[in-house]
């Protein structure tokens, strides 16, 4: 790639950085480019966030639909899904299956909760609950 | 060894190259970024179906995590110490003595967990490397390479982002140079690491890695018409993450690398590198059209107007054009 081709294009997941990339200046020599981003990129990186936040809003629906415990739906807004919350907190997937169920989740002690809290970056307060409904009730 | 110069942030392409580029450079000896991946023999290409990262298969166009570091020590002679903590309160004691002996440290971190880091960059990938080279007040001063900046980010936000779990735990990995050699002997180097490099991506006894990685991740492509086209689509804009996305320099790391022939073709003095240089750079372009090919079939409305066949060729012929570069590249290093 020709330094003058490194795409420029803004793009809205670099959120104002540029990233370095390598290009060939006019004598073939390569150097050190900083670019506004990729178009390809941006469709790739927003197609990924567009995925995690599809999963975010039916877990919402589900939990309000009483089908899941709130957890359900924290994890996905923290980007996580069943394994990476698993390794995250050491507990097995059945475990957290089960903690997924409205009554069993509402009767969990603080100590497990904490757990979650910990691998989520969350409070109880938090996790307890469903966030209102502007951003996720479409 | 506490280096006795300032330390000086400069924009890398890639984490841990970058990370092990400026360390080298604080401590003597100045090699590029690229040199610093082409030395530790860090090109790589896998495609592993059975380890999935977030629901999505292993595609790596690089070497393990700590592979750079580990192949920088194993191939020039450096000597590095690495820590990792069963405690927070013992990995961040650790880091802030070293950081009083006035030592600029490496550290491996979850990218979620960094405030600094843009929403739309944080993901849970727990192998992101920096260098923590001083603390005022609350915060820790860090020299993060993909940054063309250096940032500041809170202690208790580090710390958390040290320790997190789950695949690749960083176990709040710290590293440094004991050893670092104040010239290297490139004449006897850099032939024996391309060798090996470009032995490793021909003749790999396994399917999944190397050519025969790209060449199983085309027929794998050119099966995904079977699929639910969601999840085709989202395989398809993984690979693109992880060939652009993820800070490679562009196409996968293939620039960096043709950047590292072109240094070695002038230290040593040797055309046959310059030339390899510039086909891998055209195999680098060909990977990026591969890319613009993706993105287009993320953007169809339907499956039916994707041509899953005509990626699956298209990614063939990379794998062809790749596989020339390395061939030429034996002929040239010869048989070490």
């Amino acid at each position: 790639m020709e330094a003058n081709n490194v795409p420029q294009q803004n793009i809205s997941t670099y959120a104002n950085n540029k990233k370095a990339m390598y290009a060939t200046n006019e004598n073939g020599k390569y150097t050190v480019v900083s670019s506004t981003g990729w178009e390809v990129e941006e469709i790739a990186t927003k197609q990924a966030l567009a995925e995690l936040e599809r999963l975010a809003e039916k877990a919402y629906r589900q939990v309000v639909a009483g089908e899941f415990s709130p957890l359900y739906f924290h994890m996905y807004e923290r980007r996580m899904d069943l394994q990476t919350l698993s390794q995250a907190t050491g507990f097995f997937k059945w475990r957290i299956r089960r903690h997924l169920k409205p009554a069993i989740f509402s009767r969990l002690p603080t100590r497990l909760l904490a757990r979650y809290t910990e691998a989520l970056g969350i409070s109880a307060e938090t996790l307890c609950n469903l966030p209102p409904l502007e951003k996720y009730g479409r | 060894m506490a280096g006795n110069r300032k330390f000086i942030h400069d924009h890398s392409a890639h984490c841990e190259s970058g990370v092990m580029s400026l360390m080298m450079r604080h401590h003597g000896l100045d090699l590029s970024e690229p040199m610093v991946f082409g030395l530790a023999g860090a090109l790589m290409f896998a495609y592993i179906p059975f380890v999935k990262l977030g629901g999505m298969p292993l595609v790596a166009y690089r070497s393990m995590p700590r592979a750079i570091i580990k192949g920088l020590q194993k191939n020039i002679g450096i000597t590095m110490k690495m820590r990792t903590f069963s405690s927070v309160a013992k990995g961040a004691s650790a880091l802030d003595n070293l950081l009083l002996r006035g030592e600029i440290v490496g550290a491996q971190t979850s990218v979620f967990w960094l405030p600094y880091f843009p929403e739309e960059m944080r993901f849970h990938f727990n192998a992101h490397n920096l260098i923590v080279y001083g603390k005022e007040d609350k915060d820790y001063l860090i020299s993060d390479p993909v940054f063309e900046n250096p940032m500041r980010c809170p202690v208790k936000d580090l710390e958390k982002a040290r320790f997190v779990k789950g695949v690749m735990a960083p176990k709040g990995l710290l590293y440094y140079p004991q050893h670092v050699p104040s010239s290297i002997d490139f004449s006897e180097t850099i032939p024996r690491v391309i060798a090996k490099n470009a032995k490793a991506m021909l003749k790999t006894p396994v399917p999944i890695a190397g050519i025969r990685g790209i060449r199983m991740l085309a027929r794998t492509i050119g099966r995904l018409q079977r699929k639910d086209l969601r999840y085709a689509k989202l395989f398809l804009g993984h690979i693109v993450r992880m060939q652009e996305e993820i800070g490679t320099g562009g196409a996968g790391f293939r620039f960096i690398y043709a950047s590292f022939l072109q240094e070695a073709g002038a230290i040593l003095h040797n055309a046959a590198l310059t030339d390899a240089s510039e086909m891998l750079t055209q195999v680098g372009d060909q990977w990026r059209e591969f890319a613009l090919m993706l993105a287009r079939a993320i953007r169809a409305k339907t499956g039916a107007s994707i041509d899953f066949v005509n990626l699956q060729t298209k990614l063939e012929t990379v794998a062809d054009a790749e596989a020339e570069v390395y061939r030429k590249l034996l002929g040239t290093v010869g048989r070490t």
